[in-house]
């Protein structure tokens, strides 16, 4: 096929969704793990053994973002020595294979070390696995798309993260509906269950994959006896590609991994723990916007089509750059807890408890209070009174100030704080949307899949990854300013628009049959 | 723009091992045996660093090219690579 004679519609049609069903059942495996990473923990990381907690601060750390680009070299090099189709394929079923085997392992007192060290070894396989699977699957839809209609045909496959995530919280929160607490938690309890479903999901993504052919393009290098022997040598020893591997990394993906995290994963982590905001709260807040913004992927992956890749992703990184600290500053205004004081909140329900102690007794108190705009919030005090020996309260010692906990915003500013969250997760979207067709159409055939796939999971796994573990760092080193963890993605988005802006060209190269 | 794109060579050359020299110092400084943040884990620390120099050594790789003025001309199709 080149580019004049594209494939059927019915048959790209065919091609998106066993690429994106694909790719949208990887990223399912990856959050399950994410989401359930407590009760895991206590399965099978028991506290206080220290190879324990090494081989879980591994596990929940390394698939996450060492094991990635590990993954992107070694699947890359097989998708541009063997093929796309057989290459994803095997990265789809070493993945949902070894989640399905994580919801098999017994627990940490059933076969004691065996049961840490198992997690690791199928938590690698995934990450490795999931490095793989995007160059694929994006590679394979780019060969099969008209010129024309590549960004909006690939901008498929970037739904498929926000998918997974969806899909997660459903099935997770289906099971949990189901069941108690204590059956959810058991050792061979409902939080297998989201492990075990994956295997039926995998099938059906299997016998979907299968029944495609190869990509034409590659098909026809094949046949020419055009592929490479040795893609890796050809991807980062050829000094001409290894600096577009380079601009790849520096210019645009760098920044997009930033973008993404902040939009899809921080601002959560920032309304549940810095505002105090209520779990449900904040989770349906995240979920309207995600949802109300994912169309957004096809429109951008439509533009790039249009008036190129290159803006529309420097764009959304340098409105990242210049939104996010407002953004954030009012989520913190907006559930300012001395702001709360100030208004004379209705005390809706109070719950008194007294704890005796050698000496005297624990008071805790628990009271719900209401504003008069209809925010709502819980108030946790804690005192020691201790008693002399003639039976009266001796002193008191005020253990904590009153901490403000559940907080529930009133629905004008549930709406701001969805809109906000929205924006952010559009520029997502806006970065997101056109990479994969920017990034094929910067490689060659013979070397794409391995040459677009590790900037994009350093981009996304290390850059990305990042985020929380830096904010941490800069949260730790300058406590004064609770925002100082956004200077990280500004700071990396900035440098990433600066070089992208720049170095990278606008133009749009139609032929990826070369 | 040429020679704005050498002259910023010059600023990603020195910016990777201004990146090492920051992550050595912040893991010296807050790796804590004792601690329980996921900052005082030196086994992050060690995979942070492990995986951060080559990206900066890669930093310093793209500014020394862009300093050469190998980013002046960027390729057009797959036979200039």
């Amino acid at each position: 096929m080149n580019q004049t004679t594209a494939a059927p519609a019915s048959i790209i049609r065919q091609v998106i969704v066993a690429s994106s069903v694909g790719t949208m059942i990887e990223w399912y495996d990856f959050y399950i793990f994410g989401m359930l990473a407590k009760t895991i923990s206590t399965q099978f990381f028991p506290e206080g053994n220290a190879t324990a907690a090494l081989l879980s601060t591994l596990a929940i750390f390394a698939a996450g973002f060492i094991v990635r680009p590990f993954g992107a070299l070694v699947f890359g090099r097989l998708g541009d020595m063997i093929g796309r189709k057989y290459t994803f394929l095997l990265t789809l079923i070493l993945m949902g294979g070894s989640t399905f085997l994580i919801g098999l392992v017994p627990n940490y007192k059933s076969i004691g070390m065996a049961a840490p060290l198992l997690v690791l070894a199928l938590r690698l396989i995934q990450g490795l696995a999931l490095g793989g699977e995007y160059g694929g699957a994006a590679t394979y839809v780019a060969e099969y798309s008209p010129a024309n209609k590549r960004g909006y045909y690939t901008s498929w496959i970037q739904t498929t993260a926000t998918l997974g995530l969806f899909v997660a919280l459903g099935v997770i929160m289906l099971v949990k509906l189901n069941m108690t607490d204590e059956q959810f938690n058991a050792p061979w309890g409902g939080w297998r269950y989201p492990f075990w479903v994956s295997i039926f999901l995998v099938i059906v993504s299997i016998y979907i994959r299968m029944k495609m052919e190869e990509s034409p393009i590659f098909t026809k290098l094949k046949k020419e006896g055009k592929t490479s022997s040795n893609p890796l040598k050809e991807s980062f020893r050829n000094k001409a590609n290894f600096k577009m591997v380079l601009l790849a990394l520096f210019g645009a993906v760098m920044g997009q991994g930033v973008i993404w995290y902040t939009g899809q994963f921080y601002a959560q982590s920032f309304l549940e723990t810095k505002c105090g905001l209520e779990f449900e709260q904040s989770r349906t807040i995240m979920l309207w916007a995600i949802a109300f913004a994912t169309p957004f992927f096809l429109f951008f992956g439509w533009l790039s089509d249009r008036i190129g890749r290159k803006w529309i992703m420097l764009t959304g990184m340098f409105l990242g750059v210049v939104l996010y600290y407002p953004i954030f500053s009012t989520f913190l205004k907006d559930t300012d807890s001395k702001e709360w004081y100030k208004t004379e909140s209705k005390l809706i329900q109070e719950d008194r408890k007294i704890t005796p102690i050698e000496g005297g007794s624990i008071f805790h108190r628990t009271a719900h209070f209401e504003t008069p705009d209809g925010s709502k919030y819980t108030q946790v005090f804690t005192d020691t009174v201790l008693i002399n020996n003639a039976g009266a309260p001796r002193r008191y010692f005020e253990l904590s100030n009153p901490v403000l906990t559940n907080k529930k915003v009133n629905t004008t500013t549930y709406f701001k704080f969805t809109f906000l969250v929205w924006i952010m997760i559009v520029l997502v979207t806006m970065v997101y949307g056109p990479i994969a067709a920017f990034l094929v159409e910067m490689f060659p055939t013979k070397i794409r899949y391995t040459s677009m796939s590790l900037p994009y999971h350093i981009g996304n796994g290390v850059f990305g990854g990042l985020v929380p573990f830096i904010g941490l760092l800069l949260t730790t080193t300058f406590p004064q300013n609770p925002l100082v963890g956004l200077y990280y993605p500004i700071g990396i988005a900035a440098l990433c628009f600066v070089i992208g802006s720049i170095y990278l060209s606008n133009k749009i190269d139609k032929d990826v049959t070369d | 723009m040429n020679t704005l794109k050498k002259l910023l060579g010059i600023i990603w050359l020195l910016l990777g091992p201004v990146v090492i020299y920051f992550l050595v110092q912040g893991a010296i400084t807050h790796i804590d045996p004792a601690g329980k943040k996921d900052i005082n884990n030196p086994v992050i620390w060690i995979i942070i660093i492990t995986i951060f120099t080559p990206i900066a050594v890669g930093l310093m790789i793209f500014g020394y090219y862009a300093v050469k003025g190998e980013y002046q001309h960027l390729p057009e199709n797959s036979n200039e690579l």
